[in-house]
Order: C-alpha cells, then sequence, then structure tokens
C-alpha cells in the first residue's frame, strides 16, 4: 500500500499545500508581530485577489493573464487592506481581541458582498494552457499549476526577506518590531510603518487568491477554507517570525498530506489540530521564540 | 457595579412576567423564547470565560452541540422498536450501532453525559492549553480551529452522526409527546428554571473569592502569580462551566427547535454566540441574557423580512459595538444610570491596564 511513489507524490502534495498556507499567513504573520493585532477578515483579502483574477481574466483574456492579474490583485487587496487598517484596526490598537472579533464583522460583509455581486455560486477561472501540464518522474506526476504555486510562495518569500533585510522599509519595520516605543521616539512614525506593512501583509493575500482560483472555483467563502489552518500556521509559527511562519506551513502542510494516505480528509483536520496542541505542550511559544526578558510581550 | 434602587427590584418584575409568558404569547413565539433562553443559558457561561475570566473563545458551538447531540441521540433511539437502527444508518447501510451511541438508550446517561462529556473534555482541553500558558489571541484561534475541526467531523461521518442534516424527527422525550402545547409550556418552563439556576449560580459564584481571583488574573496575571496562586485552576474551572453551560442550552435547545445539526456548531455560530454577549455586555450577566435575545429576535425578523440583510446587519452591529461599546447596552445602561444619579461628580474611571 505505502509504495515509494505514493509517499513521494504526497511528500510533494505537502510542500504545495505548504505553500498556500505560507501565502495565507505570510499577511497575518507579518501584522501580528507588529501590532499583535489578528485580522479575521484576511480570509476574504484572499477572496477578493480571486475575484480580481476572475475580472482581469475578462478583460484582458489570453495565456498571459495571470502575469497581469497577480499585480492587480496584489494592489486591489492592499487598497482595502489600507482602508481596513485606517477605519478599523487603528481605533483597535490597544484591544487585540476585540480588533479580532470587528474583523470578523469586516468579513461577514465582504462575504455577503461578494455573494451580492457575483452571487452565491462562485465563479471559475480556467488556467492557462502553459499551465496545464505537468510531468511524470520517477513514477510521480508533477502537475505545473502546483509548481507554480510553489515557485510563487518561493518568490515571495525571498522578495519579503530582501524587503526586510534590505530596504530602508524594512529597517523601519525591524525597528518598530523591536521596540515600538523606542522606535517612535527616534522619530519613526510607527503609525505609518504599520499601515505599510497590514497592506503588504493584505496585497500578499491577494496574490494568493489568484493562485488559488487556478485550483478551484472562486465562491465568496473561499477565503474560509484556507483562513483556520492559516491561523494555526501563525499560532504555530511564534510572534510574527517569517522563518518561523515557514516551517509551520510546511509542517501541517507534510502533516495534512501525509495523513491523508491513511484517512480521510476531515481526520486529517482533526490530525493537524492535535498536532498543534501537541506541538504547543512543547513549545508555547512556537517554532521561533523571540528571546526577550520581558515579563509579557 | 452599583445598582441604582428604582430598578434594584425590577427583575422581581421581569421573572414573574417570563413565569407567565405561555399564557401571555403565541404557541410559535413561545418556542422562539424557548429557544433563545436556551441560548441565553450559553451566553451567561461566556460572560464567565469572557467577561469576568478575560478569556476569548470562538468554539462555545462544540459544547452546544455536544449537549444537543447528547439529548438527540437519546431521543432517536429511545422510540426505536428493539433491535432497529435510526432510520439514516439504516439508509447508509450501517449494520450495528455505533459505540459512541450505546450509553444513549437510557435516558440517565443522556442527561448525565450533557454534563460531563462537555465538562471532562473542556478540562482537558484547557488544562492543555492554561498550562502552557496559552491565552489570547492564541487561544482564541485554536478555539476556532476546534470548532471547525468538530463541524466537519460531524457533517462527513455522514453514517454514525446523520451529517449535514443532523439529527431530527423526535416524537417524544422521556415519555412525554413532544409537540403538543404542553409540551411546549412544560419545556419553557424547564428551560426558564435552568437559566435561573444557572444565572444565580454565577452571579453567587462571581462574588465569591474565586469570583475575586478569576477578576484578578483577567486583570493582571502575573501579579496574581507573584502572589502565590496557581491561575491554571482558575481558568479550567470557568473553561468547564462556560462549556457545561454552553451544553445545558444546547440540550435544551435541541429539544425546542427539534434538530440538531452541524449548523449550530460551527465557525460562524460559535461566533455568532460571541455577538450576543458583546452586544448585552460582556462584563454583565443580565446584559448577556438581554443580549442573547435582542439579537436572535432581531435575526429571526430581519432574516425573514430580507434574508439578504442579515448578515451585512449582523457584522455591522459587531463591527460598531466592539469599537464603540466595549461593554455592550448593559454598559450604556449602567453608564446612563450612573450619570442620571449624580449629574456633576466625574466618574472614577479606571484606566483599563493596557495588555
Amino acid at each position: 500500500m505505502l509504495d515509494g511513489a505514493l509517499l513521494a507524490g504526497q511528500v510533494f502534495n505537502g510542500f504545495s499545500v505548504a505553500s498556500l498556507f505560507v501565502l495565507a499567513a505570510l499577511g497575518l504573520a507579518l501584522s501580528f508581530g507588529l501590532m499583535r493585532v489578528i485580522n479575521m477578515a484576511h480570509g476574504e483579502m484572499l477572496m477578493l485577489g480571486g475575484y480580481l483574477a476572475y475580472l482581469t481574466y475578462l478583460i484582458v483574456p489570453g495565456p498571459l493573464a495571470i502575469l497581469v492579474a497577480m499585480p492587480v490583485a496584489f494592489l486591489g487587496a492592499a487598497l482595502l487592506g489600507g482602508i481596513l487598517e485606517i477605519t478599523v484596526i487603528r481605533k483597535l490598537s490597544a484591544r487585540p481581541l476585540d480588533t479580532l472579533l470587528a474583523t470578523w464583522g469586516v468579513s461577514l460583509i465582504l462575504q455577503q458582498g461578494a455573494r451580492s455581486i457575483f452571487g452565491p455560486i462562485g465563479v471559475g477561472v480556467t488556467a492557462p494552457d502553459w499551465l496545464n501540464t505537468g510531468f511524470t518522474l520517477a513514477g510521480v506526476y508533477f502537475p505545473s499549476t502546483r509548481i507554480f504555486i510553489l515557485a510563487v510562495a518561493v518568490i515571495v518569500l525571498v522578495a519579503l526577506g530582501l524587503l526586510i533585510a534590505r530596504t530602508r522599509l524594512g529597517l523601519l519595520v525591524r525597528a518598530v518590531n523591536q521596540d515600538r516605543m523606542m522606535a517612535a521616539a527616534s522619530g519613526i512614525n510607527v503609525r505609518r510603518v504599520d499601515l505599510a506593512v497590514f497592506c503588504l501583509g493584505t496585497g500578499i493575500a491577494g496574490l494568493a487568491g489568484v493562485v488559488l482560483s487556478l485550483l478551484g472555483p472562486v465562491t465568496p467563502s473561499v477565503g474560509q477554507s484556507y483562513i483556520i489552518p492559516a491561523f494555526l500556521v501563525v499560532v504555530m509559527g511564534g510572534l510574527g517570525s517569517m522563518v518561523g511562519t515557514t516551517i509551520a506551513a510546511i509542517i501541517l502542510g507534510l502533516v495534512s498530506a501525509l495523513s491523508q494516505i491513511f484517512v480521510d480528509v476531515s481526520m486529517s483536520q482533526v490530525l493537524m489540530l492535535l498536532a498543534v496542541i501537541l506541538f504547543l505542550q512543547f513549545r508555547p511559544q512556537g517554532v521561533i521564540a523571540t528571546r526577550s526578558r520581558a515579563l509579557e510581550d | 457595579m452599583t445598582k441604582s434602587s428604582p430598578f434594584r427590584h425590577a427583575w422581581i418584575l421581569v421573572l414573574i412576567v417570563a413565569v407567565l409568558a405561555p399564557m401571555l404569547v403565541s404557541s410559535y413565539n413561545l418556542n422562539l423564547l424557548g429557544r433563545f433562553l436556551s441560548m441565553a443559558i450559553l451566553a451567561v457561561g461566556i460572560v464567565l470565560i469572557w467577561g469576568e475570566a478575560g478569556i476569548l473563545t470562538l468554539g462555545q458551538g462544540v459544547f452546544f452541540g455536544l449537549g444537543g447531540y447528547s439529548i438527540a441521540m437519546y431521543l432517536k433511539l429511545s422510540t426505536l422498536p428493539e433491535g432497529s437502527l435510526p432510520d439514516f444508518m439504516e439508509w447508509s447501510g450501517v449494520m450495528a450501532l455505533p459505540w459512541f451511541w450505546w450509553p444513549f438508550k437510557s435516558g440517565l446517561l443522556a442527561l448525565l453525559a450533557i454534563i460531563l462529556v462537555p465538562a471532562v473534555f473542556a478540562g482537558i482541553f484547557a488544562w492543555a492549553m492554561f498550562r502552557r500558558r496559552i491565552a489570547g489571541v492564541y487561544f482564541a484561534l485554536i478555539t476556532q480551529a476546534v470548532a471547525l475541526t468538530f463541524a466537519t467531523l460531524l457533517t462527513s461521518q455522514q453514517s454514525t452522526t446523520g451529517g449535514y442534516n443532523g439529527l431530527t424527527g423526535f416524537t417524544e422525550a422521556f415519555g412525554m409527546p413532544l409537540g403538543t402545547d404542553q409540551a411546549n409550556r412544560t419545556l419553557y418552563w424547564i428551560t426558564l428554571a435552568v437559566l435561573v439556576a444557572v444565572f444565580a449560580g454565577s452571579k453567587w459564584l462571581m462574588a465569591t473569592r474565586y469570583g475575586t481571583l478569576l477578576r484578578a488574573t483577567r486583570d493582571g496575571e502575573n501579579r496574581v502569580r507573584f502572589l502565590g496562586y496557581n491561575t491554571t485552576p482558575y481558568k479550567v474551572v470557568a473553561f468547564m462551566l462556560a462549556a457545561v453551560f454552553a451544553s445545558l442550552g444546547g440540550a435544551l435547545f435541541t429539544l425546542h427547535a427539534g434538530v440538531v445539526s452541524p449548523a449550530f456548531v460551527g465557525v460562524v455560530p460559535s461566533i455568532e454566540m460571541i455577538v450576543w454577549v458583546a452586544v448585552g455586555g460582556r462584563k454583565s450577566l443580565w446584559g448577556a441574557v438581554a443580549g442573547a435575545l435582542i439579537v436572535n429576535f432581531a435575526k429571526d425578523i430581519i432574516s425573514s423580512a430580507l434574508p439578504e440583510a442579515w448578515l451585512y446587519v449582523l457584522g455591522l452591529i459587531f463591527i460598531l459595538v466592539v469599537t464603540y461599546l466595549p461593554n455592550g447596552l448593559a454598559g450604556l445602561v449602567e453608564d446612563l444610570l450612573a450619570k442620571s444619579r449624580r449629574p456633576a461628580a466625574p466618574e472614577g474611571a479606571l484606566v483599563e491596564e493596557g495588555k
């Protein structure tokens, strides 16, 4: 039953699932690390990205439409994220749990909005021909959509890493991350850094939405099916660390894919949750713990 | 939490009206009221865990479901002829009763299960979490994942749980035929009695030393630890109580509604439960009860008139209440009362500790 090709195929699937988790969770982790808030409407940024991809396909058909759709979805989701940050999240900055609840209200409105505009059924985005192929290596089939998703995740991770490590914005982000008060005292406009990071995070979610649209129809609730695993990734990753988020996504992606060799999808969800709870018993601070002598963060 | 004198005894009037409600309203409205009072029992539990202990849980639907499914499994089995299986199991080709259905042949065990199953599950889960000091946003997100997982599991195990449609088609409970006016009234009074007991018990508990320590843990957990207390058991007990209340509410709701299904236990219903308490007032027991009734009656009216509009309204209410009225309607009423009593004297407002 457990032959090598099946195992290799599921490991590949695991990494492919992990790359979706990374794309969905990165934005959450970024703003969680910086502001300690969780945006429950993050899943709807995925949804928005999916619908923007659908609209872009209508306007510019052709094999390269997806390459147009990605920046469109990034900008659209970043813009909506900016509006959300200014109108709701900023007002609640000292109350993380209330931010979570208020953004859930936003998520509900956005979902219902999509239902009113595009209908409850969902719209299909057809992948271009160059993504409809695949190849077989050592008995394992590699569909090119999955490879594309993996590539997008790696590119986003590298780009984000460079942005944080090499640019002036990244410097400011690291400063605010380390010590918000000190950063503010030395003249950094921390509110603007918050806003920039939040927009960046929702933009990445928009990008993830385009990628998701290659895998299935875009429905008003498409974000919901990815966002809860993404939350688990953030919890397991540890205080918004990029490396932690990536490692947590890979662990959970592999748990999800490998357990599906033995059990059905719903049981694999149970196992994923148990894996997180068990993991937190040993490392409650997550994969990457920030070293700190502060009693409360 | 001072009370103004003109309203000190208002609760007696409210209770009298509530007891006489079966004579005052139509049987349709009585059924609704019974359902919503069941939900209010759950809301009281949310005040304990969220208002008093400061722990946001997005998984109360799980415990609501445990109570609901416990009673529903008993109701399914109690009217079956000897040797046959519930209808949906026969359709799915299940040959023998699954093991987790066995205890529910007995009404007594089913009633015990309504209390014990959520208490044990909540106890183990909360102990595992709070022991490792997992709190705040982390805890909320994990409880939400539990709600999602529970609902998915119920839906996917069609042949043993009734799947998406859940369990329904109950004819009698403990020898009493369901659906008659007499049964509805009895059920209503039982629900009211449980709510009053849960309410009074919570009020008493929060006035004890336990309540004080729970609030102290909410406001400054590390300070309580430095005073030599282990805060974990206090929080675990609060979570267990909230779970048991949710389960009682779920069981009574199932009797009133005649159905339990994954639609009542998943992520969205679990957050809706938080909405009731947010609207009513997370730190006020009567506020939570009022919130459960107001939000649910509003839902009933709006979603039957304009089905599209309800989710917009719900989302908007939530954003506005959380942003501008963190203590809900109860907080608003208390502020107004305090103002009307002492118009000039500024209230010594406590500065909330930013966490």
